[in-house]
């Protein structure tokens, strides 16, 4: 187990480096920012000198030592734009951002799971198949498609949710969130809602290819022989072993949730790391570019990782091993 | 007393065409698939001939009028034909506009999944023929690619690439590669041990022609599934990226940016502009979707017994 962390965190660490190294140096060749961030009146000293302060006279690869240095040290570069350091930038919006995917997640799972388990156990029913039916639908349709019907329906025509912000926060154990107040938690349920939508529909499919598979085995049958309940055969037994794909379902997809957080949060001008990252590629702001993307590749690895351990501790038959080792 | 044993269960052998005629006869057999088909065909067939059957061209400046702008669905244009899906704020008659994009969404999945699908079946032949080293780096790569969703990959790679119809599509072959990849290895891992390939190795055959000509072919049912639902992911990703303005530039308007268009007209009611390419969009993947599922259901070949 040790073995396998350190292997995971060295091969981290190599993919962390590969990818600073290509979007530093692809970020660097798609333009100027000298043009967009300097007056187009500016003289040509008043040029020189900002470009002597964002350290763009330099050499490519020096650029890029000085930065790496000031990574290694927990400094990102200052924004362009905003002039504060871009990872304290980053770390103001990211709460915005885990809040949202935290909501959806809990959105999916709290309505995905029952809805499955139903469907899994009576597959023939017709709301099983409406149920079925829908999870494809959420499956095809486009993530900001579903946002913006959902702003047109609640929001313009019907005028019950508002469509845009995060709305009145307040302080809940030192965190500022949405989620403690009535206005934040009216502003925070339709993007988590088309946030949850993929992740709702994956959860249903899941959950219910879990129970088809689990009520035909022994230890159901063994189980019921027993004269448990039905109640308790399902929702004891079979649960605890629909659980464990769940588990890892969920948890690799709550890295994408973050990442597909960019869509919604550009539709709800919900102020989170997705909007800035939108924001700053239009304004090539490169360190927030470089400093968001390295950023999330770290929370990537570490989600990745706890998955998979946390898949080993629900399922001891999984041995812990890499890819290498299979085929 | 020793009976000669008896070649009971001698099968003739198959006519050579069979397996494909019995997978179409199977495909046929779902009603949503074939439906799915023929809506599919339709929309092709539509991205195809758009500028024959648009009532206007919806890029060239002169046929629109400004005066037009924003009319509701239904309304007539000074021009003289009707605005069935409405108009944008332009005077841009939508349904032409939703044709004229179709072609570009097309255009890009299609485009895109090809080049994956050579890249990455080639990719993934030679990890399952050569072994070793070869296989680990390539697959490696792979690993460490889909360990992270395929829009954080595009949106990195449209980050540093910039704008434009060829850098989209090369953000989406590298998306994509690594599904094949792992598709065809895999399939490739267990023909490379069959009977057929060691003949192929004594007739003296060189590896390319093996790979290609012998291996390939029995890797090609899995690959249509995936591709086919490919196609669909390819075209979402596109029109997701173009709606957040990192995609197509403004002169390739695709579904997404018509439907990004209308995002600043939707709080003022005028639903049309984004609605209808999303309608388009959704039809398309939908059928394409439908498809796929009963593809993957009639090429399986663990659910054939």
């Amino acid at each position: 187990m040790t073995a396998f962390i350190i292997r995971r965190l060295g091969q981290a660490v190599i993919v962390l480096l590969v990818m600073s190294l290509i979007v530093f140096v692809g970020v660097y060749l798609i333009g100027n920012p000298v043009e967009v961030l300097i007056a187009p009146d500016a003289d040509q000293l008043e040029r020189e000198r900002a470009i002597i302060a964002l350290g763009l006279d330099k050499p490519l690869w020096e650029q890029y030592l000085v930065f790496l240095h000031g990574a290694l040290t927990g400094n990102l570069g200052n924004s362009f734009v905003f002039n504060i350091p871009a990872l304290q930038l980053i770390l103001q919006r990211m709460p915005a951002t885990l809040e949202l995917a935290f909501s959806a997640a809990v959105l999916a799972v709290a309505i995905g799971i029952p809805l499955g388990m139903y469907a899994g156990y009576r597959p023939d029913a017709p709301l099983s198949r409406a149920i079925m039916a829908g999870s494809i639908l959420g499956f095809s349709l486009p993530t900001f498609w579903v946002g913006l019907m959902l702003i047109m329906v609640f929001a313009v025509d019907l005028g019950w949710l508002p469509s845009t912000g995060r709305g009145a926060t307040a302080t809940v154990l030192g965190i500022r969130t949405s989620l403690a107040t009535r206005d934040g938690l009216a502003h925070i349920l339709l993007p988590a809602l088309n946030l949850a939508l993929f992740q709702l529909s994956l959860v249903i499919r899941l959950t219910r290819a879990g129970m088809r598979e689990n009520l035909p085995m022994d230890y159901v049958k063994f189980a019921r022989a027993k004269g448990l309940t039905a109640r308790r055969v399902i929702f004891v037994h079979v649960f605890k072993n629909i659980l464990i794909p769940l588990v890892t379902v969920i948890g690799l997809e709550l890295g994408s949730v973050i990442a597909f957080a960019v869509v919604t949060e550009s539709i709800f001008a919900w102020p989170g790391m997705g909007k800035l990252i939108i924001d700053s590629i239009n304004r090539l702001d490169r360190p927030v570019i470089v400093a968001y993307l390295l950023v999330v590749v770290s929370m990537f690895v570490v989600i990745n990782l706890v998955v998979d351990i946390l898949y080993s501790v629900l399922d001891p038959r999984v041995r812990l091993s890499d890819t290498q080792a299979e085929s | 007393m020793t009976t000669v044993p008896q070649p009971v269960a001698v099968a003739p052998p198959p006519p050579v065409e069979a397996p494909w005629r019995r997978a179409l006869a199977d495909f046929c057999r779902s009603r949503l698939a074939v439906g799915g088909a023929v809506v599919l065909f339709a929309v092709m067939i539509i991205a195809v001939a758009a500028p024959l059957i648009s009532p206007q061209d919806p890029y060239d400046l002169r046929q629109l009028d400004i005066l037009d702008g924003g009319q509701a669905p239904g309304t007539m244009s000074s021009a003289g034909f009707v605005f069935w899906l409405g108009s944008d704020d332009q005077g841009r008659d939508m349904l032409s506009g939703i044709f004229y994009g179709l072609r570009i969404s097309l255009l890009v999945g299609v485009i895109s999944t090809c080049v994956a699908l050579v890249i990455g079946a080639t990719l993934g032949l030679l990890a399952a023929y050569a072994g070793r080293r070869v296989e680990s780096v390539i697959m490696r790569v792979a690993d460490i690619q889909l360990s992270f969703p395929a829009i954080l990959v595009a949106l990195i790679l449209l980050a540093v690439l910039g704008q434009g119809l060829f850098k989209i599509i090369v953000a989406l072959v590298t998306v994509q590669w690594a599904y094949y990849a792992r598709t065809v290895r895999a399939t490739a891992l267990v023909e490379r041990r069959k009977d057929y390939v060691l003949a192929a190795h004594g007739l003296g055959l060189s590896h390319a022609r093996i790979m290609f000509h012998h291996l390939l072919p029995n890797c090609l049912s899995p690959l249509i599934v995936v591709a086919t639902v490919q196609v669909a992911h390819a075209i979402t990703l596109e029109a997701t990226l173009s709606f957040l303005g990192i995609g197509l530039p403004v002169t390739e308007p695709s579904l997404g940016l018509l439907i990004a268009r209308g995002y600043e007209y939707m709080l003022s009611g005028k639903y049309w502009i984004s609605f209808f390419p999303g309608v388009a969009l959704l039809v398309t993947i939908v059928s394409i979707n439908l498809i796929g599922d009963q593809l993957r259901d009639v090429l399986n070949p663990r659910l054939q017994t």
